[in-house]
């Protein structure tokens, strides 16, 4: 297959629309002004509708009412701009709509530094809206990876009638490398006979609400999404183990920090320590089971934590781990990349602790 | 090392990710290391990251006036240009590879310089890379050099074949961007300068008019 060199947030948009995706609506906000830009260029040609919103409220209320249309839509951000899109994605998950939102991370509390970062954790694996809701949480850490989980949170969004969130750091939007545009599955997917698209043959109206006045119907109706977290949690959850057959010290990193683990892993290894690196893939649901089988490991001796934010994945690894072997971190937030050696030195001081 | 690069001024442009940044950077070392008095200048306004600007200490070290933004605003996508630009145009005994920002919107900033620029011995570089899927074809390649030509006042002087495919690049690719530069400079007129590769394959790709580098914009986890 041909290898092409792509920008992160341009194959983002670039695979959007290969996964059928024909609305997108946007606000720029760096970095991932260039999946609105490519947007306005290609959706139009390949028959979809771009548009730039007024704001990025604007924007996810628009992808909400493309979706209840039944159509593919999107939106993209960076944090502080997807912290104004959560009242959104609240009312597509209350509505079971469909929609993908793309987040690529920034320095942030507020408006931050427009450097990569992963502050946004929190918000994205814990629903940053309101109300009892998930949306499964997609975090590639290679271009070729944001490209197939980008085209894969379309068909996740239709299966389960629930926004997906793609989480890549800033680095990932904004590198470039090479590609392959796969031949795709796609899955199976039911029919949208819940769309608002006009009411045809039906013998009645489809209403898109998420306004539920009686107690007991609201709370019937969270039954029924919590029923879809449960298929979510059970189907969607993945990751990578990269030189973990042996490992000893598990690095637990997830998008840039994750190759950065790897390439101290390495270094550790030409030292004798036998690192390893977990990488979640999907950041919710989080692959607590296969972690919990690895802290129980004989020969793991410690979990070092690595992000681009103060901590924020270490609750769902300690969580996981649930104090059997030690858990340390080494984090740099605010847009600052951690450094190989950086990660190394931290590395080398839990050893020291655990040998 | 081959002298491609007579002018006094050197102008890199392109579409963004063609590898202009690369390209500049290893330019103004190799000047400098032929002992000539360089600046790079970093007009880069449209990427937020991945700008020579991040290569500071490795110019310094290595004798190159780096001009850019102000250290204060390294981190931001500020438009702003760096007022020590002028020095490049006024010393006429300093070499200057200008690192100009991806797309035509990027190539505007050279609209400013363009009534300095017509009196000095320059060269205006366009970067052809045959695998951006936005310009990987002669026609697609050339509308964006003519866009560029449009939007900064400048007539492109030069091609540079810049095709890779990162850490997976191969000779065949360079010999693949060497036939599409070909292919613009007989659509546009614009001679075929030089085509740039990684020092390591050189002896493989002899009877081209090679530029070699070494990859200077490294990944974190490359570092």
């Amino acid at each position: 297959m041909k290898r092409e060199i792509w920008k992160g947030s341009e194959a983002i948009a670039e695979a959007a629309i290969r996964a059928g995706c024909r609305c997108f609506f946007g606000y720029p906000i760096t970095p991932q002004n260039e999946i609105p830009e490519y947007m306005s260029l290609h959706m139009p040609q390949s028959g979809g509708v771009f548009v730039q919103a007024e704001s990025e409220l604007a924007a996810v209320n628009m992808v909400y009412g493309a979706a209840a249309s039944g159509v593919r839509a999107m939106t993209s951000s960076s944090s502080p701009g997807v912290s104004l899109k959560q009242e959104g994605i609240s009312y597509m998950a209350a509505c079971q709509l469909p929609g993908v939102v793309v987040n690529v991370m920034r320095g942030g509390p507020g408006l931050g530094s427009i450097q990569p970062a992963q502050g946004d954790y929190y918000q994205a694996t814990r629903g940053g809206g309101n109300g009892d809701y998930r949306t499964v949480v997609l975090a590639p850490a290679n271009i070729q990876e944001a490209v197939d989980l980008t085209q894969e949170a379309f068909d996740i969004a239709d299966q389960y009638r629930n926004p997906v969130v793609v989480l890549a750091d800033g680095l990932i939007g904004q590198m470039m490398e090479p590609i392959v545009w796969k031949e795709r599955t796609p899955r199976e997917l039911p029919e949208k006979t819940w769309a608002a698209c006009g009411r045809g043959d039906r013998d009645h109206n489809n209403f898109v609400t998420s306004l539920l006045i009686d107690a007991p119907s609201c709370e019937a109706h969270n039954l029924v999404l919590a029923e879809k977290t449960a298929e979510m949690e059970k189907n969607e959850c993945r990751w990578e183990e990269i030189l973990m057959d042996d490992a000893e010290l598990v690095f637990v990193a997830f998008g840039t920090p994750s190759r950065v683990a790897q390439t101290a892993a390495e270094n550790l290894r030409k030292q004798g320590i036998k690192a390893g690196v977990f990488r979640p893939i999907t950041l919710w649901p989080f692959p607590y089971a296969r972690l919990r089988e690895i802290a129980a490991l004989e020969r793991v001796k410690v979990f070092v934590d690595v992000e681009m934010s103060l901590g924020q994945m270490i609750d769902d690894l300690n969580l996981a781990v649930a104090e059997r072997k030690p858990v340390r971190f080494y984090g740099r937030s605010g847009g600052v990349i951690p450094h190989v050696s950086e990660v190394e030195q931290a590395a080398l001081e839990a050893w020291k602790e655990v040998k | 090392m081959p002298s491609y690069f007579t002018h006094r001024l050197t102008i890199v442009t392109g579409h963004y990710g063609t590898g202009k940044t690369e390209f500049s950077v290893n330019l103004a070392l190799a000047l400098a290391g032929e002992g000539a008095r360089v600046a790079l200048a970093d007009l880069d306004i449209v990427n937020p990251y991945f700008r020579s600007r991040e290569r500071r200490e490795l110019l310094e070290e290595a004798g190159v006036r780096l001009i850019a933004t102000s250290q204060a605003l390294a981190d931001a996508d500020v438009p702003a240009l760096p007022p020590e630009l002028h020095a490049l145009l006024e010393d006429r005994s300093l070499r200057g590879v200008l690192d100009i920002g991806g797309d035509p919107s990027g190539a505007r900033v050279l609209a400013r310089y363009r009534p300095r620029l017509k009196g000095e011995d320059y060269q205006l570089l366009y970067v052809v890379n045959a695998n951006r899927p936005e310009v990987r074809t002669a026609e697609s390649s050339t509308a964006y050099l003519r866009a560029i030509e449009a939007s900064s006042g400048l007539r492109c002087t030069g091609l540079v074949n810049n095709t890779h495919l990162c850490g997976e690049t191969t000779p065949e690719e360079v010999r693949r961007g060497a036939a599409l530069a070909e292919e613009v400079s007989r659509r546009t007129g614009v001679p075929v300068l030089c085509h740039v590769a990684e020092a390591r394959f050189a002896e493989q790709l002899e009877d081209l008019a090679l530029f070699p580098i070494e990859i200077r914009m490294k990944k974190p986890w490359e570092l």
